[in-house]
């Protein structure tokens, strides 16, 4: 029943792999899960998800599947029996069935016969529930007589309240907010960036200095003097200001997949993010524009000049947005976006901007030319000699 | 082996017991990640009080490297025991010096191992330590031994995402995103912090408390170390629950707010608010 689980996970891009799925079989095995669906869907989270940005991804696929949406052939009985380990299932029924039945299924056949009245039940629960929405065991079906069984025990079910209870966790899709759905950044973009890499040596004297000691001895006559110095970091810091929205939206992957790669490469990396042309201020995120702000003097008062400098964006816009005061499309600027340019462009001595439309329309555009001004012709396309032409300008 | 539950000084949720037990009954390390304050690190330290097992600590930072959790060879003592002449030169195994990790395979009961924000260490540390936490044994050059581990210790990895883990390493683990509690679970929290706490005092200071996390603008939301701490203040100053109750946000900051924001930028963020809507009244 659960293979289908782990291929709908993958087809929603989780990186489940068949290690995972193992370590959720030898879990369910050893009765972590505790016959509950509530505990199973906290198990096969832990066991599956590791990144906190697709527990949401996680959440509708198990909905999905587990709500029986798509209804998977996977919960009769002959599928059950295939996937799930035996003595789970027999736990289950120990659940199922109350001390006096299992006594009487005992009596009409043991444990091979409980197996099959097991399968049954949850094959014919199953065509009930896509049916109408009938509770199982209500009807006389049952070959234990008028009593039947308690169908309070049944946690595997479609239907029960503790099940529907349990249902909630995973509906509420509390980790929707964590989920960036950016691409991987190609490899080639992060060996491109890792050109920008500059080395130095700053902090802690924590490694051994062998030149240096080997010096420092010679010239002691042979008694060990050691000679600690620091070790080499990437000590680049980058400030990535990203445009979003409007004419941008057609290059998002591409943005997203540069951001991926500079994030993992950099040690120090703010990103901030504005519209068509920078202003008086930036926000922290692209969802909360109009809570997290940061005006733009507040980052030329915190982010020293020996930080770097991108741009994306693709500066197509009227040329007033950047010439003129007031000229913003989403508010009243008192100073024009060129302005603020120059200011960003003053503090801050290495900068540069990818422009993500290709290289051969810019000369269309009359905002490109003038961005092109403002930043001094740093302006460089999203392609690798691009990206290469980013590292020796920031240099 | 004991199951991990809630304890009467640590609340978990159900999804936090089941994770922990998962990774002890499979013996997996569990990855515990969080918004930093929400007990990230007193989860292994409970976790080791539930079990009953003793606890060792292997706090990472930056300079950490994976080799130091298995041993280190101390190669200078040795150079300047042997200018000195001194007798111990002779045998390596007196210049090894034993990792946290060594210390945990070496138990001979087993025990809770916690690895403290793993993601301080550089890029590459959690790969160094892929074989060692699969199979629970490494090898020591040196003195060319093998160190098995008597007993698979519990570990407990937590993060503060400042690096992106590798996954490989993620494929060995399983993980827990400690959520920020919920109202109900925080007030819990405060009944299992301080029993004696006053139930109008607790109730106004969750409502500044949650009130103050929702400002957007924050660059360190207060968690609930900061709220455990803000209170304790609050009782040994013995502040009557009025003094909170007229407190709008908008007007002013709440008294003793120091346990709460960390951070200038925060304090001035408020202080504005408050001069705003000081000037709207007038």
């Amino acid at each position: 029943m659960f293979a289908p689980f782990i291929l709908e996970l993958r087809k929603a891009g989780l990186p489940a792999s068949i290690t995972e799925w193992l370590a959720l079989m030898g879990a369910m095995k050893a009765g972590v899960a505790g016959y509950d669906l509530e505990d199973f869907y906290y198990l096969a989270r832990t066991t599956l998800v590791k990144d906190e940005r697709h527990l949401d991804r996680f959440d509708r696929v198990f909905g999905e599947v587990f709500k029986g949406l798509e209804p998977p052939t996977t919960i009769t009985g002959e599928v059950i029996q295939r996937e799930l380990p035996a003595e789970w299932l027999q736990k289950l029924a120990e659940r199922l069935f109350s001390a006096e039945e299992m006594a009487k299924i005992q009596a009409l056949g043991g444990f091979e016969k409980l197996m099959e009245t097991l399968k049954e039940r949850l094959a014919e629960q199953k065509k009930r529930h896509q049916g109408g929405n009938r509770m199982i065991g209500t009807n006389g079906t049952s070959p234990f007589g008028a009593e039947g069984y308690n169908p309070e025990g049944v946690r595997i079910g479609q239907e029960g309240s503790r099940h529907r209870r349990a249902v909630k966790v995973w509906d509420k899709r509390e980790f929707r907010d964590l989920d960036d759905d950016s691409a991987l950044g190609s490899r080639a973009m992060k060996l491109a960036l890792r050109r920008l890499r500059r080395f130095a040596r700053q902090g802690e004297a924590s490694e051994l200095d062998i030149d240096g000691t080997i010096g420092a001895t010679a010239r002691n006559a042979g008694t060990l003097d050691l000679k600690m110095r620091p070790e080499r970091r990437n000590a680049v810091k980058v400030l990535l200001l990203l445009d979003i929205g409007g004419s941008m939206d057609d290059h998002i992957r591409a943005s997203e997949e540069l951001f991926s790669a500079a994030k993992s490469e950099f040690k120090h990396l703010v990103h901030l993010y504005f519209h068509n042309c920078p202003y008086e201020r930036f926000w922290k995120s692209n969802r909360r524009r109009s809570e997290q702000m940061l005006p733009t003097w507040e980052v030329l008062r915190t982010y020293g000049p020996d930080w770097r400098v991108v741009f994306v964006g693709d500066a197509s816009m009227a040329p007033y947005e950047i010439v003129e005061p007031g000229g913003s499309v989403e508010h009243w600027n008192e100073e024009a976006g060129r302005v603020w340019l120059n200011r960003l462009t003053a503090h801050f001595r290495r900068v540069a901007w990818i422009n993500p439309t290709p290289e051969r329309h810019w000369g269309y555009t009359t905002s490109i030319g003038l961005i092109q001004d403002a930043v001094e012709g740093r302006m460089f396309p999203m392609t690798l000699d691009g990206l290469e032409g980013v590292a020796r300008a920031l240099r | 082996m004991q199951k991990f539950q809630s304890t009467e000084s640590y609340i978990a949720p159900r999804e936090l017991e089941v994770a922990v037990n998962a990774a002890v009954a499979l013996q997996r390390p569990l990855l515990v990640k969080g918004e930093p304050g929400t007990g990230k690190t007193v989860l292994a330290q409970e976790v080791a009080r539930a079990l009953g097992l003793p606890l060792i600590e292997w706090h990472i930072k930056s300079t950490t490297k994976a080799q130091q959790g298995l041993y280190e060879y101390d190669a200078v003592s040795r150079l300047r025991d042997g200018q000195l002449g001194d007798e111990r030169v002779r045998d390596i195994s007196n210049y090894i010096l034993r990792g946290k990790l060594w210390e945990a395979f070496d138990s001979d009961t087993p025990v809770v191992l916690l690895i403290d924000e793993i993601d301080k260490a550089d890029i590459e540390f959690p790969n160094d330590l892929l074989l060692e936490l699969d199979r629970m044994q490494f090898h020591v050059y040196e003195t060319r031994e093998t160190v098995v581990a008597k007993h698979r210790p519990v570990v407990i990895i937590t993060s503060n995402n400042e690096k992106e883990l590798p996954d490989a390493f993620l494929r060995r683990c399983f993980f827990h995103f400690i959520r920020f509690p919920d109202r109900e679970t925080m007030e819990r929290i405060l009944q299992a912090h301080y029993p004696d706490l006053r139930a109008d005092l607790a109730r106004e200071a969750l409502q500044v408390f949650f009130q103050l996390r929702e400002v957007g603008e924050l660059k360190k939301k207060p968690a609930t170390s900061e709220l455990l701490d803000w209170l304790k203040l609050l009782m040994i100053e013995d502040m009557p629950a009025e003094a909170l109750r007229s407190n709008d946000l908008k007007v002013a900051l709440p008294p003793l707010y120091g346990a709460l924001l960390k951070n200038e930028q925060d304090v001035h963020l408020f202080e504005r608010l408050a001069f705003l809507s000081r000037a709207r009244r007038q």
